[in-house]
């Protein structure tokens, strides 16, 4: 005991200097381990905000719909009413926020069917396909197709 | 000499205090940046329905994905991409192609009439459950989000290609701008604010559906139920959720 007391002086110094380097080992933790990490697992929680921060650049066919009202009417119920309006027409948040910003883009008739419609051996048997060779004059298909609804006749 | 101590040990101690607040601060700076309150990561559980038998490779899916995400154009990045399958008997090694991933649609290539079957299956990450990509990442910058979601944290990625190697679905690339990882983030950004991905917005047939396992209301059970279902690679175990209807047995 006696002995111990006397060389106390040394288990003090041990001790000061293990606090100090516990005291820096957390000062290094608060500064390097970044804000919210291991809140939801071994990942910083603010990834999943900043996963989230992006501007969708495809409006979705619910925000066209709300203006567009005679291409919907147009639209539903035909054979392309499961076609969304972005599929064609390109993506258009832009527009949707602000219609006077961009214009909307009008495809090409001539073209733009091609783009599903032309045949090819991979292809589902029962999706309608088109040869060009044997169905096709060089004109818009627009011409004789109603392109919002195809079955329901020519466009007007 | 000894006052000078203490004005340090004074200055330290004040620093110490002020970490605590200045870390609070921080954290909510950083968390509470644009996220709308509606939406609640635990009652949602992601994933997706890709019908083989529907999808007629017009690439739709691709452009779309690229303009979405700004993916680089460059014919070898992507997030989704389209493969054709040209399968001539069941014991021969099938013909696999994707030109471009299928962004420009797929110049045709067989005749019709020669016995073999063809057919086109999308590809994206499958969003696994137990991914191999996020047990390697030794910063813990890419993860399984609480809604089913796998993720990157572009700004603690190093770089470091890990977890490109352990993708068993060759999912993941290296973007050239940023030197970080990037990958299919089942457009994060707009199916937490109602929106679904950017391919199943753009893809004609519905042969893409984004769903949600967590709502009783999604189609997705009834689908699930009806149709006989295949994952990629199911032999890896990786809980992966991009269900395939109508998938061929050639296909990795």
């Amino acid at each position: 005991m006696h002995r111990f007391l006397k060389d106390k002086e040394h288990l003090v110094r041990m001790a000061a200097l293990f606090a100090a380097g516990a005291i820096l080992f957390l000062i290094l933790q608060a500064v390097l381990v970044p804000k919210g990490f291991g809140v939801y697992g071994h990942y910083r929680a603010g990834a999943l905000a900043d996963n989230r921060v992006r501007a969708p650049r495809f409006a979705g066919r619910t925000a066209c719909v709300e203006c567009h009202t005679d291409e919907r009417d147009a639209w539903k119920g035909g054979k392309h009413a499961g076609v969304g309006c972005e599929a064609c027409h390109g993506a258009l948040a832009k527009h949707a926020e602000e219609p006077s910003a961009s214009n909307a883009f009008k495809p090409d008739p001539k073209t733009i069917c091609f783009t599903c419609h032309l045949a090819n051996v991979a292809k589902p048997k029962n999706f309608p396909q088109i040869d060009p060779k044997n169905h096709f004059d060089g004109g818009a298909c627009d011409g004789c197709h109603s392109t919002h609804a195809p079955d329901k006749g020519p466009a007007k | 000499m000894s006052s000078d101590r203490r004005d340090f040990l004074l200055t330290a101690g004040k620093l110490l205090v002020l970490t605590a607040p200045a870390a609070a601060y921080l954290e909510a700076m950083e968390t509470g940046k644009a996220v709308e309150p509606a939406y609640k990561t635990a009652e949602h559980y992601w994933g997706m329905i890709v019908d083989v038998e529907k999808c007629i490779g017009c690439g739709n899916c691709v452009r779309a994905c690229k303009t979405e995400n700004d993916v680089p154009l460059e014919p070898y990045f992507f997030r989704t991409w389209v493969e054709r399958y040209h399968v001539a008997g069941a014991a021969e090694h099938p013909d696999v192609d994707s030109p471009d991933g299928g962004f420009n649609g797929f110049p045709e290539k067989y005749a019709a009439g020669d016995g073999a079957k063809s057919f086109f299956v999308p590809k994206l990450c499958n969003q696994c459950a137990h991914s191999p990509c996020t047990q390697v990442c030794p910063v813990g910058a890419t993860f399984e989000s609480p809604d089913g979601a796998v993720l990157v944290d572009k700004t603690y990625c190093l770089g470091c290609r890990y977890c490109v190697q352990a993708c068993p679905y060759g999912c993941r690339f290296i973007d050239p701008r940023t030197k970080t990882v990037d990958k299919c983030n089942l457009c994060y950004h707009r199916i937490t604010k109602g929106l679904t991905t950017a391919c199943c917005e753009s893809c004609p047939t519905g042969a893409r559906q984004l769903v949600d396992l967590k709502d009783p209301k999604d189609p997705v059970h009834e689908f699930l139920r009806t149709h006989k279902i295949q994952v990629l690679k199911p032999q890896l175990a990786t809980g992966a959720k991009v269900f395939y209807n109508g998938l061929d047995g050639s296909v990795r």
